[in-house]
């Protein structure tokens, strides 16, 4: 690094405070504590012991699909098929387990398959160069179908309580349910892959400009190959848990939850044009809408409202990120001339918004 | 730019978080009047259709209303927007937190629902089943309409009646997972074999119990089968929408039509003639002995068992029977001569 770069640089970012506590991931996490501790105060029952495992075990597919789902995002990329992926995968758990198999293997094949579903969608997007939006949603219609053609109009239901108790059990007497254990690994091993690695940079340079990437070293294509695998075996994974947590392999399970996914993401604070995003701000996300429908629940809201009030607060906060950077850019360019402390520096590009 | 940029999007972040907020509260206290809450002494009642906006549960939520003022409890009634067994479960999952008295529940599925309703149980909440059961081990009373024997007895000799004895009937029914209609249908079958054997059941589909489906798949039916002689729909949903397509075709009069269905909604095809008869339980009173039974499991004048009696207001006593089942009677048949006499 040149001396004059690392010396001038401090001049032109915000205090070190200011950098970790004003961010739009900070924003979420605050309304996330300020809708709690208004529920705990005002809502009835809500501070009840039971609260805390319904939350958790009702949003825990949404928390784990959500993990992929904020690295394909970031890459500008986008993935429809989740929900689908996990009612194929709960249809073959139940099939399988059906036809004699124990838990694990057929749990095992079905995290096989939505590897192979996550690969499917990935070689189309990533090498074949289709746009996801187009691809994934011709796999979500493709993968539900084939969910519901493998079990027909049957559900599957006689799983051995052993399973279906793993999927709902607390860690001792605390009312968190065990699976939140799998779900801070995965998260602790996403956060390190987004913001600890050369391969998570590269996430985020493929979401800002494929092309600037590419010829940076990223591997493009493969990236975006390897977070729809990724994208693929979680929701997979998702589906085992649904399947055991309600006891029922259903082709229909799920119908409707990739919605609720990309909802939680981008209220986390995840540019849906890629480029933007962390992982903290995403599992606020996913728990502020679990809170919120969890406490308008109790306070007796039809679903109509509750649906309508999360719709707002995510048209809101799309809003708010675009109104905001047209405003800070006109800001700029007003103080542009003539103002030394917003002129970029040597080395910096006016770009590189991280 | 870079730190201009970030403070202005959180700082704008927070007051719109803020703004929406303060939107969510508004709505929370104005709908805290319907969050029946374990305070007081009146029995907490909480009616759980399999969805909100099916016209069925409006009616069991009358007969179950007027049932809980009659003894003096709070009445609710919640549910989710869609018939699906995991959003039901969230509703479940609700009320063992407010912990309410009572819960009467028609289930998405019989078994997916069951550990959500053992933990409102151990919570302390009575659980009745109405219109679709559980495993009998999830819950403490189900309240059937009529037996599946009378209600498909009902249905098949309705249309026997109809169309002579013989020829091609289909079966135009709800979810392809609907506990009731699906043992409904099998009965259906079994009666159609062993007493009309020159019956012939051609095709069963599925209009979801939604509307425009059930009305597509009425014309599908009729296309795909031109020999079809009589349709039994056994849902409420399905009848009147068949019935709409059949009066304004030139099937009507010619397909017969029957099943289960409201007298407010066919009346006009019974005076028509595009439908002949058709039956039903007395809907209103359904969601009234469930009441009446919650409450009477929450008072501990009944347990279950078989042989425990108890009264539930106007329509006298009923006695629980094998399977914690509680008979509400046989089904009603409308037809142009007493269906004035119904208002549901």
């Amino acid at each position: 690094m040149n001396e004059t770069l690392t010396r001038s640089y401090p001049d032109y970012s915000a205090p070190l405070w200011r950098r970790l506590l004003l961010t739009r991931e900070s924003a979420v996490i605050v309304l996330l504590v300020a809708v709690i501790v208004y529920s705990l105060v005002n809502v009835a029952n809500f501070d009840g012991p039971l609260t805390m495992t319904f939350l958790l075990l009702d949003t825990m597919p949404i928390l784990l699909i959500a993990l992929p789902m904020t690295l394909v995002i970031v890459t500008g990329e986008i993935d429809l098929s989740v929900a689908s992926i996990v009612g194929l995968s709960s249809v073959l758990l139940g099939v399988l387990t059906d036809a004699g198999w124990s838990v694990p293997a057929a749990g095992l094949t079905a995290l096989v398959v939505g590897v192979f579903c996550g690969a499917l969608n990935g070689f189309l997007v990533a090498y074949v160069g289709l746009p996801s939006l187009a691809v994934t949603i011709g796999t979500l219609a493709l993968f539900r179908g084939i969910a519901v053609g493998l079990l027909g109009t049957k559900a599957v239901t006689d799983f051995d309580d052993k399973w279906t108790n793993l999927a709902t059990d607390e860690i001792g007497e605390t009312g968190i349910p065990q699976v939140v254990i799998l779900f801070v690994v995965l998260a602790v091993l996403f956060a390190l892959l987004l913001h600890f690695t050369s391969f998570g940079r590269g996430v985020y340079d493929v979401g800002l400009t494929a092309e600037a990437a590419h010829f940076t070293g990223v591997d493009v294509a493969r990236t975006k190959f390897l977070l729809f695998v990724l994208c693929g075996v979680i929701s997979a994974l998702a589906g085992i848990y649904y399947t055991l947590r309600f006891g029922s392999a259903r082709g229909d399970n799920a119908t409707g939850l990739e919605l609720q996914v990309i909802a939680a993401v981008l209220l986390g604070g995840v540019s849906i044009f890629g480029g933007r995003g962390r992982l903290h701000g995403v599992i606020a996300g996913v728990l502020l809408i679990g809170v919120i429908a969890s406490a308008l629940r109790l306070e007796g809201v039809t679903v109509n409202v509750t649906i309508i009030i999360i719709g707002l607060l995510l048209v809101a906060s799309v809003v708010s990120t675009s109104v905001l950077d047209w405003v800070s850019t006109q800001t700029f360019r007003r103080k542009q001339p003539g103002k030394s402390h917003t002129s970029t520096p040597v080395g910096v590009t006016k770009e590189g918004r991280s | 730019m870079m730190f201009h940029s970030k403070r202005a999007t959180a700082l704008a972040a927070l007051v719109v978080s803020a703004a929406m907020t303060l939107t969510a509260c508004g709505s929370d206290d104005s709908g805290s009047g319907g969050g029946g809450g374990g305070g007081g002494d009146a029995t907490t009642v909480t009616f759980l259709p399999k969805n909100l906006g099916n016209p069925y549960f409006d009616v069991t939520a009358r007969g179950g209303e007027d049932a809980v003022k009659d003894f003096g409890g709070t009445f609710d009634q919640v549910g989710p927007q869609e018939a699906s067994p995991d959003a039901q479960v969230q509703y479940i999952n609700t009320a063992a937190q407010q912990g309410v008295n009572a819960l009467v529940v028609s289930a998405n599925d019989p078994t997916a629902i069951c550990d959500a309703l053992d933990q409102a149980s151990e919570a302390g909440t009575k659980i009745v089943t109405f219109d679709s059961d559980t495993d009998p081990e999830c819950r403490d009373v189900y309240i059937s309409q009529a037996t599946s024997e009378g209600i498909a007895k009902a249905q098949v000799d309705l249309i026997a009646e109809q169309i002579g004895d013989s020829g091609e009937i289909a079966v135009l029914s709800a979810t392809a997972n609907a506990t009731n209609q699906n043992a409904w249908i099998k009965m259906m079958e079994a009666d159609l074999k062993a007493n009309h054997p020159d019956i012939k059941l051609v095709d069963t589909v599925y209009g979801d119990d939604d509307d425009q489906t059930s009305f597509d798949k009425t014309a599908a039916l009729l296309q795909s089968h031109p020999n079809l002689k009589g349709i039994v729909s056994p849902t409420t949903v399905g009848i009147a929408a068949a019935a709409r397509y059949l009066s304004d075709s030139k099937f009507k009069g010619k397909v017969k039509l029957t099943g289960l269905g409201f007298p407010n909604e066919l009346r006009e095809y019974v005076k028509n003639g595009t439908i002949d008869a058709f039956a039903l339980w007395d809907v209103e009173a359904l969601g009234f002995l469930a009441a009446y039974t919650a409450k009477a499991l929450v008072d501990g004048d009944i347990t279950g068992k078989e042989g425990d009696s108890f009264k539930a207001g106007k329509l006298g006593d009923f006695e629980v029977g094998p399977d914690a089942t509680v008979l509400l009677g046989k089904p009603t048949v409308f037809d142009a001569k007493n269906i004035d006499e119904y208002d549901f």
